[in-house]
Parts: structure tokens; C-alpha cells; sequence
């Protein structure tokens, strides 16, 4: 996120897409709501679904799935039209403004509501609200992101708040939500094919040498690596003996569950590190027992950047190791001597080799509530909006990109979309909510949901069991049917494995992200 | 009784609680007032986040399988059996015959040592973790 989660009660103006907040973030989703009724901003939601952020929204785009980019840029087509981007910010902080003016120049709102089915006059309405007001935040989450179209999806927001100037100020910014409570973490420490901690590339020679020299070893790899729907394919190919996975249960979360097996069950080596018993390690070779978040001492990066401190709150479960621990032994065992006291020597280690971590030292975490990286020394106060007075590579390049269409579109033999998502009562794939009473009495199994008008058209009534069917697989399902979803689209979740959506959902990756797209198209049929 | 001060563990706003504590087991959650995301409330997850904790199905040991069996282990065979068989595969496929998936779920000393692991231990870069799903 550009900004901090206590900037959303000065926004004047959220522009919502892709994210179903209420549900997936919901302490982010009270900010946005407070900030509607207290203080009286607008609310644009563009969401095909009546989310329930869309039922309080000042307007709301119901674009069709996966025109993301035809929408952003007709928002932009009548905003240069009408003259109100911001000079000013375009001249002093960005670059490559005609590349953006060529394209979104064929994005007419003729066009535009051709592709995504929003209106003319709402499409004013949102470019008009968006680019007027002076503060004036997007917030996206993975219906942003999750498409093959997905890093033309981000790119075509950020050229949205550039061509704004809504960038750079307290309260007005891009903000991605990340789902996860160290999703954020994760990716500053490197967890990524291509970048050591602190996004330094594992191509650049100089980042090379300060990880050798640490690490006390001279022949780092210097290829970029694979990523997990890579990773998965080449265990497929046979090009990948061995996996290790810890916490992470992609039989369940990645899309084309069918082709995760198959390629799992090729390998030579699965290790399999988790505090329960997942599907995934199901087919480990090793299975290793973890301790849990309550059981060990470490620091958490939430979604604007903000390092935090969790303690140890109670002793390990018997049997189980913390995640650090198990590493160090797996390490030391095969010659590479790993050996820290306490997860405060690795943060040590984070602040020393990591610009964007240095300052965010264990003793100032301790007394804190954290600090929003970059933080560079331990004076530095962390930063809690970002690109103030210029971004990280100086100008901001605009990048304007054409709509292509999903890589699924419904036909004749599968003549809906299936979408994907979660609920609140559950996350994720379930491996920790659904050992809740309350949650699992809320929301204890997956559903269909589906427009009434194709219920009616298939006969079925509310709670009747359908065959949904993709081309990699078939799921039954309950029909739970709303009139918040549009015709011809379905919703279910992934949070159940005994019924896994993931069977059926399609991996074509984004080229440059590989991200997968998961939205697919299927057939239903009642059983 | 004591209480003390965590990160949630669910989705990435960073609400802190404080996890009661009772003969050694979670027992309850009391959001934090002071902290700047959550401010006094939680979802309905973070009020349920200590279910899961000391939850019977908990893995309790290491465990080993043989073709369809499977069958617990101490923790010093099955590291063994992790290590000699990465440094095996390394040896006859090469570094890039593994990969090393992490997690969004643990800390991030957790991460970077696993990055580390991939990279310094097996000179490989194949690591990631789940930020695509």
C-alpha cells in the first residue's frame, strides 16, 4: 500500500476494485464504511458482483469480469477529454504521458461500455468523482490481480492516479490489499525466484556480494528462479525431484487442483512443514510439526508496510519446533551451520543486510506499535506514505496497456464464469477457521452462488445440489441463489477442501506476474 | 492467567490482541484498544484466532512415509532423511532440481532463513511462496 490504514478516515474519495473488503478485510472495510457515513466521502465500488461495499457505494460498475483495463482506461479517455488531469503533477513527476495519451485515446466511452457494459454516464459520473476530489485513494485487491491481464491491471491504476496526480500525499494513493497476515513480509524478505530480501535482484552482482559475504559462501546462483506455478509444472515435467513447502498448502489454493497432484506425486522428495495435517501434506514424504503463530517470538509485515512484533504466548505444543528452528537444523545437518539463539539474531541479521529494514531494529519494535518500512536507520521515523517527492525510480513512467480478453471465456458447452473468492467467516483453504466452532456454524460448506434468472432458466431451487463442470474437473454443489451476482456468473469459495473449486478453476498465468487467473469457464446441471 | 500481546494471524491488516493464556493453552482474545489498525474491535475470525491453537488434530510428531504408509518418526531420523535427501538430489540433478516453497503465514525471520536456505545452503533461487493465490 502507498498509504497507511489510518490515512483511509481522510480520503475523500474510495475507488474500490477487485476487492470484496467487508469480507476479506474487515477491520480496512469499517475505515472505508466510518469514513462514508461519518464524513460523508464517496464510495465508487467496480465490483460485478453487489458486494456489500456496493450496497452503500455513490455509484456503483458493474463491469463485466476481466475488463479491467478497458475500464480504467475510459475512465482516463473522459478525464483527458474533459480536462481534468493534473497538469501540474504530470509535468514535474512522470514520464512517457504521450505513450498513455495515444492509447487511452481508442478507449471512447462507446468502446468502453461495448467491453465492460457500464453505462456512459456512469463512466462520467466515476471519472468525474475520482479525478475532482483532492484526496482520492483506489484500493484494489486480487480481483485486480488475478487475471492473465493482471500486471496490465495494476499498471493501468497507477497511470489512473498519476494522470490524478492522487499519489504521494497523506490520504490519496494505490492501495493493494494483501491477504494474508505476512504476505506483505514474505515478499520484503525475499521469499521470490528473483530478489534477495529488500527486493535486491539475484541478478545484480553488488546485491550478490553483500548476501555472499554474509552468508559466508561464494558461489550464489545468479539465474532467476522459478516461481510456485512454475515450481508445480516443473514437478510435472519431472524437471523438479524435490519440494519443500512450509505452511503453505497448494493442493487446496492453486488453481487445477488435478494437475497439483499429479505433478506432487512425481516428486522424488516432498517435505511438508505445517502445524496440521493438510491435503497437501497428505502426500509429503516427511512431514514436519510446527509451532504456531502463539508459540514463537517474530515480526509480521501487514498490508501498509507496518513491521510488527508478536511474542511468545505459550510454549510450543510438545512435539512441535518453531519454523526457524527446524531451518537451522535442516540446514546444519546438510553442512551449512545455521546457528541463532533467538529470532532476534536473524532480525539482526534482516537489519544489516536489508536498506528498507535497517532501522526497524528488535528494540524499538518491542516498545511500539512497529514501523512502516522503508526505515533505513534507527533515527528514521519509517514511512507511512510513500513516493512523497518522487518515486523509487524518479519518474513516474505511465504505461498504458490494451484490454485482452480472459483466458476462458464462457461458450456454447461452458456458458458460465465461475469466480472465485472467499467469505468472512473462513480463510483461506480453511486450515485454521475451520478448526472454530462459531466460524464453521456460520459458514460450514461451499456454495454456488447464482443470478435467479438462471436458476429458474435450469429449474432449480435455492439450496438444490448441480454438477458444476470445467474442463479439468467437476464439483456438487449447493445453489445458493442471490440476485448480487449477475446472469451467466458463479461464485463458490475455496475454502473447502472435500468440495475444491480449485479443481475446476483454469491456470493461464499473467507473462510477466504468473499470476494465475483461476476464473474459468463452466457448465452446471442439476443432479 | 496471563496475557500477551500477538499479531493476527488471519489477513494482512496487522490487528493486534492479546492471547489469554491458561495452564499452558490458549484460551480467549482481547483486541488491543491502543493499536492504530484495529483500535478496540476484530473480525469474527480474530475473536476465534486462539480455536485453532490447541486444537486436538495438531501435528504432535514428525512423520515419515513409505509408499502408502505412514508412520511417526523423532525429529532427528526425519531431519536426516530431509537433509541427505536434498543434498542427494542436489548431487545427482543439480541445484535447480529443488525448490523451496514458503509461507505468508510465519514471521519474517522465518522467511528470510528459508530464503537463505534455498539460496546460501543449495545454491538455488527456486523459492517462493503463496503471494500469487
Amino acid at each position: 500500500m502507498t498509504n497507511s490504514i489510518q490515512e483511509f478516515e481522510e480520503a475523500e474519495v474510495f475507488f474500490v476494485i477487485g476487492s470484496n473488503t467487508t469480507e476479506q478485510h474487515p477491520m480496512i472495510a469499517t475505515r472505508v464504511i466510518e469514513a462514508v457515513r461519518k464524513k460523508n466521502a464517496k464510495l465508487i465500488v467496480a465490483d460485478p458482483r453487489e458486494i456489500k461495499l456496493a450496497k452503500l457505494a455513490t455509484l456503483h460498475l458493474k463491469h463485466r469480469i476481466g475488463s479491467d483495463v478497458a475500464l480504467l482506461n475510459g475512465l482516463m479517455h473522459i478525464i483527458l477529454e474533459e480536462g481534468w488531469e493534473a497538469k501540474d503533477f504530470i509535468k514535474a513527476r512522470t514520464e512517457n504521458f504521450e505513450q498513455l495519451k495515444g492509447i487511452v485515446a481508442k478507449y471512447t466511452p462507446e468502446k468502453v461500455t461495448k467491453i465492460t457494459g457500464v453505462d456512459r454516464d456512469s463512466l462520467r459520473k466515476a471519472a468525474e468523482i475520482y479525478a475532482k476530489a483532492k484526496r482520492s485513494m483506489i484500493v484494489y485487491a486480487m480481483g485486480i490481480t488475478q487475471h492473465i491481464a493482471g500486471t496490465d491491471n495494476v499498471k493501468s491504476c497507477a497511470n489512473l492516479a498519476m494522470l490524478t496526480g492522487h499519489v504521494g500525499h497523506p490520504s490519496t494513493g494505490v492501495n493493494p490489499l494483501r491477504g494474508q497476515n505476512n504476505v506483505q513480509g514474505a515478499c520484503d524478505m525475499g521469499a521470490l525466484p528473483n530478489v534477495y530480501s529488500g527486493y535486491q535482484p539475484v541478478t545484480d552482482p553488488k546485491a550478490k556480494e553483500v548476501f555472499a559475504k554474509e552468508w559466508g559462501v561464494s558461489d550464489l546462483n545468479g539465474k532467476v528462479g522459478l516461481t510456485l506455478t512454475e515450481m508445480i509444472d516443473g514437478a510435472e515435467r519431472g524437471d523438479i525431484k524435490a519440494l519443500y513447502i512450509m505452511g503453505e498448502n497448494p493442493l487446496v489454493s492453486n488453481p487445477d487442483a488435478r494437475h497439483v497432484a499429479r505433478a506432487l506425486r512425481k516428486l522424488d522428495l516432498l517435505v511438508v512443514q505445517d502445524i496440521f495435517f493438510t491435503e497437501t501434506g497428505r502426500l509429503a514424504h516427511v512431514v514436519l510439526p510446527a509451532a504456531s503463530f502463539a508459540e514463537k517470538m517474530g515480526t509480521y509485515t501487514n498490508t501498509e508496510r507496518r513491521v510488527q512484533l508478536s511474542r511468545e504466548a505459550i510454549p510450543p505444543l510438545e512435539g512441535t519446533l518453531p519454523d526457524w528452528k527446524i531451518i537451522c537444523e535442516v540446514c546444519s545437518r546438510a553442512g551449512y551451520p545455521m546457528n541463532y539463539n533467538s529470532p532476534i539474531d536473524i532480525l539482526d541479521e534482516i537489519n544489516r543486510v536489508t536498506p528498507s529494514y535497517a532501522g526497524i531494529t528488535y528494540g524499538r519494535l518491542k516498545h511500539s506499535w512497529g514501523l512502516s518500512w522503508p526505515c533505513p536507520n534507527e533515527d528514521h521515523p519509517g514511512t507511512p506514505f510513500l513516493h512523497k517527492d518522487k518515486f523509487a525510480r524518479g519518474a513516474g513512467a505511465f504505461d498504458a496497456r490494451e484490454y485482452i480478453p480472459p483466458a476462458e471465456p464462457p461458450d456454447e458447452e461452458y456458458p458460465f464464469t465461475l469466480i472465485t473468492g472467499r467469505v468472512g467467516f473462513q480463510f483461506h483453504t480453511g486450515t485454521m477457521t475451520r478448526k472454530a466452532s462459531i466460524l464453521e456454524r456460520e459458514a460450514p460448506n461451499a456454495v454456488l452462488e447464482m443470478n435467479p434468472r438462471d436458476a429458474r432458466r435450469l429449474k432449480l431451487i435455492d439450496g438444490g445440489t448441480v454438477a458444476v463442470e470445467s474442463r479439468r474437473g467437476e464439483v456438487h454443489l449447493p445453489v445458493a441463489v442471490t440476485s448480487d451476482i449477475p446472469e451467466t456468473v458463479v461464485f463458490s469459495t475455496f475454502h473447502y477442501s472435500e468440495k475444491n473449486i480449485n479443481e475446476l478453476t483454469v491456470c493461464a498465468i499473467d507473462p510477466v506476474a504468473k499470476i494465475p487467473e483461476f476464473t474459468c469457464a463452466v457448465s452446471i446441471r442439476r443432479i | 492467567m496471563s496475557q500477551t500481546l500477538v499479531v493476527c494471524p488471519f489477513c494482512g491488516c496487522g490487528c493486534n490482541f492479546y492471547l489469554h493464556e491458561k495452564e499452558g493453552s490458549a484460551v480467549g482474545v482481547t483486541p488491543s484498544r491502543e493499536h492504530p489498525v484495529n483500535q478496540g474491535s476484530l473480525c469474527v475470525k480474530g475473536w476465534r484466532a486462539h480455536e485453532f491453537i490447541n486444537h486436538p488434530e495438531r501435528l504432535k510428531s514428525p512423520m515419515i512415509r513409505h509408499g502408502g504408509i505412514v508412520r511417526d518418526a523423532t525429529w532427528d531420523e526425519a531431519l536426516d532423511l530431509v537433509s541427505k535427501n536434498l543434498i542427494n538430489i542436489k548431487r545427482e540433478y543439480g541445484c535447480d532440481a529443488l525448490a523451496f516453497l514458503s509461507s505468508a503465514k510465519v514471521t519474517n525471520e522465518e522467511n528470510y532463513l528459508f530464503m537463505k536456505m534455498a539460496r546460501a545452503a543449495f545454491k538455488t533461487n527456486n523459492v517462493d511462496h503463496c503471494a500469487r493465490l
